[in-house]
């Protein structure tokens, strides 16, 4: 018996230590960053790269935060942010009322329409970004917040998503709403929307993300640095010339910009996954 | 209170007609109960009087109203549905509530309602929890609830009870009875189960493939099936049904076998006797090999076949029968007076 328990042990033992070494490897580049934002320059460049974090700190943030190099990151933040959210708020509210139209109301090519959604799903942003482009440049919206979000706002995936769980919706349901005097928007608002809060936590995590990662279109549209968001004003950081890389000020920034997408993971987890496992019927 | 009155209803999808010009009238707080086969187009009659499914021809008339073209809403019914189709994120208040707050009621009127409604269906201490957290008898009585609270001309039932066991069913079956005789509103009822249906109607429509096969009590129903249909539909366990030739005074089975009857008819005819209509006689004319014996405990079911054929015969005997004490063979008289003649080509009543 006490064998068994002590082979269980350590068997406990040595996996715990492989994992341990496996969060190491994980963390240990975000771990550099960490120690490159605490320490000046100079500390940074000279060999051996050092490992435990220096006096800058404050400094190195409150400068990253407030001055920066092209823009200060604080509004970086800002403007990732209102494109973060606009794209996801957005998405989710477009593709609740077009999978709503899709499901429940039978027009003209309904069939149509849907696969032509459908479709755009095989797209991926960057091959219809030069027309795109064009369009958004056309209409005076580069180095707005509406040239950033307005072409990224329609989604496929959040369409498609919303069209499956209103078809396990049970037909009753609407007819009971119907003979209850609920008119289609008003079945929409107080059934509809409230039985599919959970997807839509899960789908804002993803959307959310997704909208602060956006790389490629923000570095087309966005020519002021005022208006650069924050992945992308990373790589603007870099020095074109012969100038020197500020890493300090630039690992700073990269670990700003990983914050916010890990607040909204960490803060909307339960309902993540909740969205994710299992629907209320 | 209403009247419901359908003339020449007609339903086709595409060029199949499902609903071929359905007639009744359903008098103010009559409870009507439609029954018939699955398929027979019952549910889809029920939601074309409820304004779910559009009426391809004839009219639908609430009271003086023609409703064709009128939402369930305007046409002021309320509908119980098989499975229940509460609204999952409500509490079973809210569930009673909704379709007043869409009328825009007072505050205070709907609270008024919705409480007096839970008081009469026993569901005062469940008013804040949600359907999820109910019994299936609650939620039933939650979907009643939502059709109570609204004061509608017209209740309609879509097989409110299938998804109960069958004990609840039965007291269910007694409540929905008692609420309606209370509450003295008119309804319509669908069910496939003819104990239901003759336990609950006023009167009873008895549909067969979208054809109204008859309409009427019960006990006319049972006693007087109109068609070769309602003979078999209707009673449990269902009527014996022979078909056989009459002439002058009897019936001729193709077996052979001469059953004297009181029938005027001298063409081919089916005959249909009731399991307790069937006398046990030595000298009885009708002659059944014995199998399964079912003790019912104030009766005993003898299930067999017409001597020398694999036609199915059910009799009744009351008391208690063994298989032993039975035998094999048993012979029945079958008296004209308990006789039901149906013509054979139309399944009519003769």
């Amino acid at each position: 018996m006490s064998g068994m328990v002590e082979k269980t042990g350590k068997a406990t033992w040595l996996i715990h230590l492989g994992l341990i070494i496996g969060i190491g490897i994980v963390c240990f580049p975000i771990y550099l960053a960490f120690i490159a934002s605490s320490v000046t320059q100079a500390e940074l460049v000279r060999p051996p790269m050092p490992l435990l974090p220096g006096d800058q700190l404050v400094e190195n943030y409150s400068r990253a935060l407030f001055s920066g190099i092209n823009a200060p990151v604080w509004r970086m933040l800002v403007n990732s942010m209102v494109m973060a959210l606009g794209i996801a708020i957005g998405k989710i509210i477009i593709s609740l009322m077009s999978a709503f139209a899709i499901v429940y109301f039978r027009f003209p090519f309904r069939a149509l329409f849907f696969w032509l959604i459908f479709m755009t799903l095989m797209l991926p942003v960057e091959v219809r970004i030069v027309p795109t482009y064009v369009v958004v440049a056309n209409f005076g919206m580069l180095n707005s917040y509406t040239g950033l979000i307005l072409p990224l706002i329609a989604s496929a995936t959040a369409t498609f998503l919303f069209r499956q769980f209103y078809m396990t919706v049970p037909d009753e349901l609407t007819e009971a709403a119907r003979v209850d005097g609920a008119s289609p928007m008003r079945f929409f608002l107080d059934i509809l929307l409230p039985m599919s809060r959970t997807n839509i936590a899960a789908l804002f995590v993803i959307l959310f993300i997704y909208g602060w990662n956006q790389y490629l279109w923000p570095l087309l549209m966005t020519t002021e640095p005022e208006m650069n968001t924050i992945v992308m004003g990373i790589k603007q950081m870099f020095p074109s010339g012969d100038d020197l890389t500020d890493w300090p000020l630039i690992m700073a920034t990269a670990l700003l910009a990983m914050l916010p997408p890990v607040l909204v993971v960490i803060f909307m987890q339960r309902l993540f996954i909740k969205g994710l496992v299992d629907t209320e019927k | 209170m209403s009247t419901v009155t359908l003339s020449d209803v007609r339903k086709t999808y595409g060029k199949t007609e499902i609903i071929h010009g359905v007639d009744f009238d359903i008098n103010d707080q009559e409870f009507v109960v439609i029954v018939g086969p699955s398929g027979c187009g019952k549910s889809t009659l029920l939601r074309m009087i409820a304004g779910l499914e559009t009426i391809s021809a004839g009219t639908i008339q609430i009271d003086d109203r023609i409703v064709n073209d009128l939402e369930p809403m305007e046409r002021n019914i309320a509908m119980v549905f098989q499975n229940y189709a509460l609204y999952p994120h409500m509490s079973v208040y809210d569930n009673m509530a909704y379709s007043l707050k869409i009328a825009k009621l007072d505050k205070s009127e709907i609270r008024e309602r919705v409480e007096r409604t839970a008081a009469l269906l026993q569901l005062s201490d469940y008013l804040q929890r949600k359907p999820r957290e109910l019994s299936g008898g609650q939620r039933q009585r939650v979907a009643m609830g939502r059709a109570i609270v609204r004061k509608p001309d017209v209740f309609l039932f879509d097989e409110p009870l299938s998804n109960l066991d069958a004990k609840l069913r039965v007291q269910m079956r007694l409540e929905i009875r008692k609420l309606q005789r209370d509450l003295r509103v008119t309804s319509v009822y669908v069910t496939h189960d003819q104990v239901e249906a003759m336990t609950l109607g006023d009167r009873l429509m008895v549909l067969n493939d979208g054809y109204v096969e008859q309409f009427g009590t019960p006990i006319e129903l049972y006693e007087k099936p109109a068609t070769r249909f309602v003979a078999d539909f209707i009673g449990s366990p269902s009527m014996n049904i022979l078909r056989g030739t009459a002439d002058s005074g009897a019936i001729t089975l193709e077996t052979g076998v001469r059953i004297p009857s009181d029938t005027q008819a001298t063409n081919e005819v089916d005959m249909g006797i009731r399991p307790e209509h069937l006398v046990l006689s030595d000298s009885g004319c009708l002659g059944m090999e014995t199998g399964m014996v079912e003790q019912l405990g104030s009766n005993t079911l003898v299930h067999g076949f017409l001597t020398g054929t694999r036609i199915p015969l059910v009799a009744s005997l009351p008391g208690v029968h063994s298989e032993r004490s039975i035998g094999l063979a048993l012979n029945f008289d079958v008296p004209p007076h308990a006789q039901h003649v149906f013509d054979s080509k139309t399944g009519k009543r003769l």
